[in-house]
């Protein structure tokens, strides 16, 4: 069973939905958890159409089900993991009932996706931003993982809890650390002794306390605490929830640089643009993919003339800093990982090239990489530490719904185009037909709309203009717009900047609008 | 699946065909009326509506016959309803003759012109139709009608031959054979005006088997009855169900033994042992999940019609034998596959099925033994490669009739891939027949490898055309003089064994016997038992070209030998009749003979591997183009 829950994986992750769909034609069942019927969910066996935001109304009562029903895996539960108890008396609290009535889900339904996943032999929840994207997005998480804890669906082949990750190589970029708190190798910053490992072989010290996440990093630039930014492929004067808050910020700045493949709108707004190198094809190093893999990326073109590599420019910049650093080479730079991140140990660039790419953790060069995690779970006895249950309440989305803003906004993306379409608007697709806010047809008749007619979108931060398409895969009081055209339709002036204070994500999908009517004049 | 349908909507009486086969939608996203405040939280389908996927054709047909085309809102709510896409649907539609896409009248004529007709006027009828009616394809003249050449009809022992077809509320066919333009019109006109036959053909034991009622005969014993066994009481009178009573006694490793001992080879073609398929797929009974009985009734082979008539004339013969071979296989369901153009035997098949089942003789306990089988009629859509056993099963379940690849063979992956017993319907009605004599004694009749009785099917310059019975070992010449001798000019030039895929023999061939031995020794098959006769006034250059369109015409394309194949040996043989050859005559036939024997090494499925032999056979016994 599949239990694919806040992705649109058919077509945000195309490539990863055709190896999904192999699954279906082996038998799989495909549940979709999705507040609109998309392109995913009309391959599902069972679409559940929630309301935004009450996800966790939902895992929770599928919890409760299970529990009820006697599906519990209770050997699992008593070997593996702590916090149950705490966990069973609050999902008690989630009836069908309540669900029912919270995500609007029919309680039958729940029931059934809660029976057929605790029976799967073999389940696996997938999820991505439809989870994340929200105020609470770690809570989201916490939601499924309990799922999994509780039927045992972690740790062994076929099973497991899945986040579908974004771009080839995001897992990549956290595996090297490029997450505020932790070095390479998800090594914590603010732990002495590893973080002592890197200080001697760097011969530095480093800043013993965590950074900032990108959200807080945007607030610090409000308070003006943070003056001074370098951007590296990312395009926030676009992606970044509050757009118009956004560019005031960025304004503000003392000092910007960016680096990127391409003249971006925050490339416009910076101080000095450094152009990059493309990873894929005119670098040399690896990436690292949602399954873990690493993999080998080799250099087939030099890139244009007066574009370097990231790593030649990070080199030159720390020379100009005083530390020189000699010559940029890949393969010594990656050994320099295998020697600092026990998980990276065992895979030098022979290795890699040989087994086509090997799966973390991958301690010695003995070792043949991990198909699937944690499966140390179930070994008898236990080793290392339990799975905790994470008790998580429903907390509704931040920007309510009222009279004045009375339809649920969600953002999303497309099959033929990619986040601010800075790697995609420079090519055409027949299927790319421009920003609009897609309502259901009984909306537009009830707001006086018409197919094709431009209307303002407002929230209460502010307001864009956009032809109305209508669309019978949403229902009434959801509409859906994209992120991709924002030179045209900047969607992130609606969007709501509400952060989960544990991931630093913006609540994107879910934003309160109405809709009025536009004349040009 | 995630659909991308065009605009087209379909109209009410389409969307009323449909739901006629598949049952109302089940919501508004299957096609239903839009119901958001109650659908708009919850959706179900995927396997499930993809697993009627094998409905697709009697979808079709359903739209068809409704509507008399497949329009494409028709086909966008197919799609829906089946969670088909697309391009997948237009796929299937568009492979079968019989489906028409574009508009057209209600009305069409099928008029044969294919080898069988063409000796019996055929061509002359086609001239006269196009002075009476106007153009094939186009609206006849006093409209509501159109009218088309068709490859053959199977109606070769009354050639020339006409299917009428209606589409409407009431769908209607009519069969004339034989037929002439005058009443071509009449009927046509008829037709539009709404006036059909109650039923689509008349079955005349007399004019299509003529040696009904005569003794000797085995398969064909019971055909003699007035309009053939039209009711179960008549066939149980004349001793049905006795062989599957029998089959019960015996136990389905007894039944198998027999039928190895009878040493019954199929009579299709291929001619593979009966017994060794069923044995195989027994072999596969101790595996879970469904086997599968599949009667192969898309008789298209030009020049055949015997299993029509059996179909026709003793339609229980087929549904005992097929019961049987459930029995020895453990199959729970069966499938009889008639060719689209066979509505009345379509029509007798089914109700044959239905006062089977009403007297225990089809369900869940038949005969009271616990044995559970029943059958399904599935009726092709004009594809002669769907005679082909895995091109057949395709068509089952809803795809193009392409064969598969073998092997996995279909005793081991058949239909839906399961374990598949598939014989013709000649073979299956020869089942009865050899429980109730035993195997060993059906094993004398014929010849030591040609064992049993062979149909064979008589026409062209014949005196009496028809379906004939005979034991494997009667010469070539003692069948046609059984048959009144040559007709036609009474000048005999050639004879056309074994059909389109077969060969041409010469008179001076006659006294090969007629066994599978017999026709191998001369380069010859018996293929589905065609013997269609020719006097000296046919120009056999025309029935070589109208053989090379065929084939042309027929293959599925899907591999390259064949696609290329039979288009290049139809424009060789337009040269040479032209006597426009490239080169030198003698160089066009050396193309010919190389592009057949790449057809034979390379195609993967009998039509290439066949498509030049009858071509070749006359090339190499005649100097046509001298």
């Amino acid at each position: 069973m599949i239990l694919l829950w806040g992705s649109n994986a058919r077509e945000t992750h195309p490539i990863y939905f055709h190896h999904l769909l192999k699954g279906v034609r082996n038998g799989a069942r495909l549940y979709v958890v999705d507040p609109r019927r998309t392109a995913s969910a009309q391959w599902a066996d069972v679409w559940m159409g929630l309301d935004i935001g009450s996800d966790i109304v939902l895992a929770n009562a599928m919890a409760r089900e299970i529990i009820v029903a006697g599906l519990t895996h209770e050997w699992f539960v008593e070997h593996a993991t702590s916090g149950f108890a705490a966990y069973r008396n609050c999902v008690e609290q989630y009836t069908l009932e309540r669900a029912e009535r919270e995500s609007g889900v029919p309680g039958t339904v729940i029931r059934e996706c809660a029976h057929a996943y605790a029976r799967a032999e073999r389940a696996q929840i997938c999820w991505t931003l439809g989870i994340t994207e929200h105020h609470n997005a770690v809570d989201n998480v916490l939601a499924l993982l309990n799922l999994g804890l509780l039927t045992g669906h972690v740790g062994r082949y076929g099973s497991g809890l899945n986040p579908l990750r974004g771009q080839n190589n995001v897992q990549g970029g956290g595996d090297m650390g490029a997450i505020p708190d932790r070095l390479p190798g998800f090594q914590h910053v603010e732990n002495d002794e590893l973080r002592g490992a890197f200080e001697r072989a760097w011969g530095a010290r480093i800043n013993p306390r965590r950074g900032l996440n990108l959200s807080a990093m945007f607030e610090a630039m409000g308070h003006r605490e943070l003056t001074c930014l370098y951007v590296l492929g990312e395009n926030p004067a676009d992606s970044e929830a509050d757009r118009q808050q956004t560019l005031k910020r960025l304004g503000g700045l003392e000092f910007l640089v960016v680096q990127d493949l391409f003249y971006t709108n925050t490339a416009a707004l910076a101080d000095v643009v450094l152009p990059a190198a493309a990873g894929w094809c005119e670098t040399e190093g690896t990436v690292t993919s949602s399954e873990r893999r690493v993999q080998r990326v080799r250099r087939a073109v030099p890139p244009p003339p007066g574009v370097r590599d990231d790593m030649e420019i990070i080199y030159e910049l720390a020379r100009r800093l005083g530390h020189d650093w000699g010559e940029p080479h890949a393969e010594s730079i990656w050994d320099e990982v295998r020697g600092l991140s026990p998980m990276h140990a065992g895979m030098s660039y022979r290795r890699l090239e040989e087994l086509g790419g090997i799966q973390w953790p991958c301690y010695d060069e003995s070792h043949p990489g991990e198909m699937y995690l944690h499966s140390r779970l179930w070994q008898m006895p236990l080793i290392g530490p339990r799975a905790p249950f994470t008790a998580v309440e429903f907390s509704p989305p931040v920007d309510q719904l009222d009279q004045d803003y009375p339809i649920r906004l969600t953002t999303g993306r497309r099959l033929d185009c990619y986040n601010t379409n800075v790697q995609s608007g420079g090519y055409a697709s027949p299927l790319r037909r421009g920003e609009t806010l897609d309502l259901s047809p009984e909306d537009g008749e009830r707001y006086g709309v018409l197919d094709g007619e431009n209307v303002r979108i407002a929230s209460r931060r502010g307001s864009v203009v956009a032809p109305v398409r209508f669309d019978p895969s949403l229902r009434p009081g959801l509409a859906f717009m994209t992120v991709h055209f924002h030179d045209q339709v900047a969607t992130n002036n609606l969007t709501i900047d509400a952060v989960d204070p544990k991931s630093g994500t913006s609540e994107f999908k879910a934003t309160a609008i109405r809709i009025e009517k536009f004349s040009e004049n | 699946m995630d659909l991308h349908l065009s605009d087209a909507r379909p109209t009410a009486e389409e969307k009323a065909a449909v739901d006629v086969e598949l049952g109302p939608p089940e919501s508004g996203w299957q096609g239903g009326a839009r119901q958001i405040e109650e659908e708009g939280r919850v959706a179900f389908g995927g396997r499930e509506a993809r697993s009627r996927r094998h409905l697709l054709l009697p979808v079709l047909h359903a739209v068809q016959a409704r509507a008399g085309w497949i329009s494409p809102g028709a086909l966008n709510y197919v799609c829906l309803r089946l969670d088909v896409a697309p391009a997948e649907a237009h796929g299937v539609a568009s492979f079968y003759g019989m489906f028409a896409l574009a508009e057209q009248p209600p009305v069409v004529a099928h008029v044969c012109d294919d080898i069988g007709c063409m000796v019996r006027g055929a061509e002359a009828m086609c001239t006269e139709l196009q002075t009476k009616l106007g153009p094939a394809g186009a609206e006849c003249k006093d409209g509501g009608a159109v009218w088309h050449r068709s490859p053959c009809l199977g109606l070769c022992e009354r050639a020339p031959a006409v299917l009428i077809t209606g589409a409407g509320a009431n769908p209607r066919e009519c069969v004339l054979a034989p037929a002439t333009p005058g009443a071509v019109q009449a009927s046509i006109s008829e037709s539009v005006a709404g006036h059909w036959p109650s039923e689509p053909d008349v079955f005349n034991a007399q004019l299509s088997a003529p040696q009904a009622g005569g003794a000797n005969l085995r398969v064909l014993r019971r055909i003699g009855e007035a309009s053939g066994v039209s009711t179960l009481d008549d066939y149980l009178r004349l001793g049905g169900y006795q062989a599957l009573r029998r089959s019960l006694d015996l136990g389905p490793e007894g039944v198998v033994r027999e039928v190895l001992e009878s040493k019954l080879v199929g009579r299709g073609g291929a001619a593979f042992p009966v017994g060794k398929k069923w044995d195989a797929v027994r072999q596969q009974s101790n595996r879970t999940g469904a086997r599968y009985v599949v009667c192969n009734a898309d008789e298209s082979e030009p020049g055949t019609f015997k299993d029509r008539i059996v179909m026709e004339g003793d339609p229980y013969a087929v549904l005992e034998g097929m019961t049987i071979a459930a029995l020895a296989v453990g199959a729970e369901h069966g499938y009889v596959y008639v060719r689209g153009e066979y509505p009345f035997a379509t029509r007798r098949l089914r109700q044959a099925i239905e006062s089977a089942r009403a007297r225990g003789l089809l369900g869940d306990n038949i005969l009271d033994s616990g044995l559970r089988f029943d059958i399904e009629v599935r009726r092709g859509a004009g594809a002669y490669i769907c005679g082909e056993e895995t091109a057949l099963f395709n068509s089952i379940e809803g795809y193009r009739g392409e064969p598969r690849n073998k092997p996995p063979f279909p005793t081991q992956a058949g239909l839906f891939d399961r374990p598949t017993v598939v014989n013709n319907v000649e073979t299956i009605v020869n089942i009865p027949e050899i429980i109730l004599a035993g195997g060993a004694a059906y094993a004398c009749i014929g010849t030591e490898n040609s064992t049993g009785t062979r149909l064979f099917c008589l026409s062209g310059h014949v005196v009496r055309p028809g379906v004939y019975e005979a034991a494997f070992g009667i010469t070539l010449g003692e069948m046609i003089d059984q048959a009144g001798g040559p007709g036609g000019n009474g000048r005999l030039q050639a004879v056309l064994l074994g059909g389109a895929a077969g060969a041409f023999v010469s008179p001076s061939e006659l006294n090969m016997p007629l066994t599978f031995e017999g026709a191998r020794a001369i380069g010859a098959t018996l293929g589905s038992g065609v013997i269609m006769l020719f006097d000296d006034s046919v120009d056999l250059r025309q029935i070589l070209l109208r053989i090379a369109a065929f084939f042309r015409d027929e293959s599925c394309g899907q591999c390259v030998p064949c696609r290329v194949g039979t288009m290049r040996q139809e424009e060789a043989l337009h040269r040479l009749s032209s006597r426009q050859p490239l080169e030198s005559v003698a160089e066009e036939i050396r193309t010919l003979r190389e592009m057949g024997q790449a057809m034979r090494d390379a195609s993967i499925c009998g039509l290439g591997q066949t498509a030049s032999s009858a071509i070749e056979s006359a090339l190499q016994r005649w100097s046509l183009f001298a």
